[in-house]
């Protein structure tokens, strides 16, 4: 391939100043560790935002400043932190950055520069957004779907500029995105080594790719809802403005259209859910390969799931629009597409669990973070089968029941892989092991207090109990027993919050005192274990790019003595291991 | 996607060695690909603006720009700036070639003047707008008003993206480095020029159209 060839000759450029070296880096590595960081530190901002929720729900009036608005604010900015700010940009800007390159063999990504850009419009954005905190009026606290006309109508939380400095925000990201998934695709069809097909590469980057490819597409989706609401707002324009009289006053606008701004918003709306939930597939088949010690199951199955959930999830969006009242025919046709998605996503978690069948099971860290994956995300899908069906929908969808389902199946089950692939990547991006037992505590009460969290609150949704309410007291229909299930839950959920402190510590002390992992800590076989330095230096590889001859997942392959063949071993080289292994063990039949 | 995939995977040989792979990817090609992902994006930003725009067209409010005493009824500012467009496409069209060949001198004209002609529409667009606050059509006065600064505005903010990358290339152009480097370059901008054209076009066809095509359009598309 004339890419490695060329990667070969081309001298490379070494920053040479602190500051072009981590700063100002256009090295993929150091840009993904930006980008996780600074997704690590919003996110921590929108889990204190939930606990100061859980607070008011749980024992209502225990804070002083949360009135109703200041709960609807931090609910606003909880929703779109984790979503847009914390996971995507975690999961393509940071998983994406770094394993993209180093799993593909190249040097770098494409375009260094513009994938620095992309960091710095990225924190830019996140900037922006905390600065509403501090503005007149605080952030907006229309709720993370910013529906007009509530969301910038007076009266409501953040209408005044809370609402701009969001919808400025969101323009900032889309760019940011847009500049990095303009990176992650070009790379994944440009800049493969000699022998990394398409059909080779490791299915994280396979949901990485497929991921970038919807980001492109649906984000510009929320820059045009982003841009016309702001025209609205700014310019008095009526794109999505009705007639209304707000406050005794009739307003300027006319003839707008609410359902407009629904459609485009979860336009990119659905397509966000798989941005986040491709990647996480892709990375949990890593893991589970690499510590079943077997080849992933299906893998050209994998492949074409993850192609197919991703077009699907360009005609499912409607599906958050059941009660918006549109016609029954298209709430047929969406529920169709709706559960006909499910059908390549549950082939996927069969393919996981024929992995796991008869593997060698190894229960490190990143195992269990996937393993607790699948259990939760499908726990979360099952509840999606029944909500994606209009006559279910309807009476659930203003429940908890809808809380509990898109928080297990969007917010814990992405995390879940968040966290087994920061433990899993975490020896190749420092060179030391996290660890293990607070790991494994970090775990057991990451995942228990998850389930202790959201699995109650199928039951409250169930009861009635009605979602985005801010405080549930005095009403008839909900039961005292609901009310000491909210204060339980709101006990684990400050549990699980203050635990995550035991990530946070193990995260920045194993950087500089855990154990030296070495090159390659867990015997896996794809490319970036077989990097020539831990950490990776600048340009990843030393004068030649390495040579693919199999795909990543040659795991217990019979007659040879490892129980793994890394990519970069050919089929001579193979024969020579196997006949190594039968001379050390003439009893075995080779 | 499916042939693509197919011919990647009859590579998947059990012989091992690596297969010889597409020829001829160079860095020329790689921008060539991001920049078709990038067309790719914004095809996707503008195609939901004029679903948007089909949509809102259908409520009794909008005042099409297109009535007898309205700015648009006769559009012959509108087309003077199309033929400069379609001038600027033509002249970059031209360096194109000519950088091909080899020509350094003629690419340098003809690449100018692909610019100049760029940033001469984007003047007339600012004089349209102007006429259009002559007239009093204000962007927040009809829903049409809005959507013909908003799309003329975010086309033309695109031309600007384009002549940044035009003006860093015919810098280094005039500075003397060789054609050979800046080749592709010229292309890339001959291709985004191309493409804006295109998009003009579309956008001018349907700003331009009457309320009964808006009708067709959102009949056809099930809108209605």
């Amino acid at each position: 391939m004339a890419y490695a060839e060329h990667a070969e000759t081309e001298a490379l450029h070494e920053p040479r100043s602190f500051l072009t070296k981590y700063i100002w880096s256009q090295d993929h590595k150091v840009i993904a560790i930006q980008y996780a960081l600074t997704a690590l530190f919003v996110g921590l901002i929108a889990l204190v935002l939930s606990g100061l929720m859980r607070l008011q729900i749980g024992f209502p009036g225990s804070i002083a400043f949360m009135d109703a608005s200041a709960y609807y604010q931090a609910m606003t900015m909880h929703g779109m932190i984790m979503v847009i700010y914390l996971l995507t940009a975690l999961f393509l800007g940071g998983f994406g950055n770094y394993l993209i390159p180093l799993m593909l063999g190249s040097r770098d990504m494409v375009f260094p520069y513009v994938n620095m850009l992309s960091y710095w419009f990225y924190l830019l954005s996140v900037l922006i957004l905390l600065a509403s905190f501090f503005v007149t009026g605080g952030p907006t606290g229309a709720g993370w779907t910013l529906y007009p006309p509530q969301s910038i109508t007076q009266g409501s939380p953040g209408a005044q500029w809370g609402i701009v400095l969001m919808l400025v925000s969101l323009a900032t990201f889309i760019v940011a995105a847009t500049m990095g998934g303009l990176n992650y695709v070009t790379t994944v069809l440009q800049a493969r080594t000699y022998g990394m097909t398409l059909l080779r590469m490791p299915l994280s980057v396979w949901g990485i790719f497929m991921a970038s490819i919807l980001a492109l597409l649906a984000f510009p989706a929320l820059f045009v809802s982003a841009v016309m609401m702001l025209f609205d707002t700014l310019l008095g324009t009526s794109f999505f403005m009705p007639a209304i009289i707000s406050m005794g006053q009739p307003l300027d606008h006319q003839g707008g259209s609410p359902i407009l701004f629904q459609h485009l918003f979860w336009f990119f709306g659905h397509p966000e859910v798989y941005i986040v939930a491709l990647p996480a597939f892709g990375l949990v088949s890593d893991l589970i390969s690499v510590h079943a010690r077997k080849n992933i199951f299906g893998y050209r199955m994998m492949v074409w799931a993850i192609i197919a959930i991703g077009v699907l999830s360009f005609v499912v969006w409607a599906h958050h629009m059941y009660v918006s009242g549109m016609n029954p025919y298209f709430g047929f046709f969406f529920a169709t597409t709706t559960l006909v998605i499910a059908v390549p996503t549950a082939l996927k978690v069969y393919n996981w669990v024929l992995t796991l069948w008869q593997g060698d099971i190894h229960l490190t860290v990143p195992m269990l973070f996937a393993l607790a994956f699948i259990v939760t995300f499908l726990v979360g899908g099952l509840t999606g089968l029944f909500l994606g069906n209009v006559i279910v929908d309807i009476p659930l969808s203003d429940t908890y029941f809808v809380v509990a389902h898109f928080h297990m199946v969007m917010g814990v089950a992405p995390v879940l892989v968040v966290f087994g692939a920061i433990y899993q990547w975490f020896p190749k991006i420092t060179g030391r092991m996290m660890n293990d037992r607070l790991g494994k505590l970090h775990f057991w009460i990451t995942f228990l207090g998850t389930y202790a969290i959201f699995f109650p609150m199928h039951y409250l949704g169930f009861l009635g109990m009605p979602r985005r309410y801010y405080a549930y007291e005095n009403y008839e229909f909900i039961p005292q027993s609901a009310q000491e299930l909210n204060a339980f839950i709101s006990v684990v959920a400050l549990t699980v919050g203050v635990s995550q402190l035991l990530f946070l510590i193990n995260l920045f002390w194993s950087a500089f005192k855990g154990r030296p992992a070495g090159g390659n800590p867990w015997g896996a076989a794809s490319l970036e274990w077989q990097t020539p330095n831990t950490p990776p230096v600048h340009g990843n590889w030393g004068a030649k790019l390495p040579v693919v001859h199999r795909w990543a997942y040659d795991y217990s392959v019979p007659g040879v003595a490892q129980d793994f063949v890394p990519q970069t071993v050919s089929d001579a080289e193979l024969e020579q291991m196997k006949q190594g292994h039968a001379a050390s063990n003439p009893t075995e039949p080779s | 996607m499916s042939r693509l995939l197919a011919s990647h995977s009859n590579n998947l040989d059990p012989a091992g060695g690596w297969p010889a792979g597409p020829t001829g990817l160079d860095e020329a090609q790689t921008a060539r690909v991001g920049l078709r992902v990038l067309l790719a994006v914004i095809s996707s930003l503008f195609m939901l603006f004029l679903i948007a725009f089909i949509l809102r067209s259908q409520v009794p409010d909008w005042r099409p720009l297109t009535e007898p005493m309205a700015p648009l009824a006769q559009p012959w500012a509108l087309w003077l700036n199309t033929a400069l467009l379609i001038c600027a496409s033509i002249s970059l069209q031209w360096a194109r070639v000519a950088a091909r060949r080899g020509q350094a001198k003629a690419t340098i004209t003809a690449f100018s003047l692909g610019g100049g002609l760029a940033i001469a529409f984007l003047a007339g667009q600012l004089w349209v707008w102007q006429q259009f606050v002559a007239w009093g059509y204000f962007v927040a006065s009809n829903p049409a008003n809005s959507f013909f600064y908003l799309l003329t505005g975010l086309h033309g903010l695109h031309l600007l993206g384009g002549l940044v990358a035009w003006a860093i290339t015919l810098g280094k152009l005039l500075r003397g480095a060789p054609l050979a480097q800046l080749s592709s370059k010229v292309e890339l901008c001959a291709i985004y020029w191309h493409y804006l054209l295109g998009l003009w076009l579309l956008l001018f066809a349907l700003l331009t159209s009457t309320p009964q095509t808006y009708e067709a359009i959102a009949a056809f598309c099930g809108l209605r």
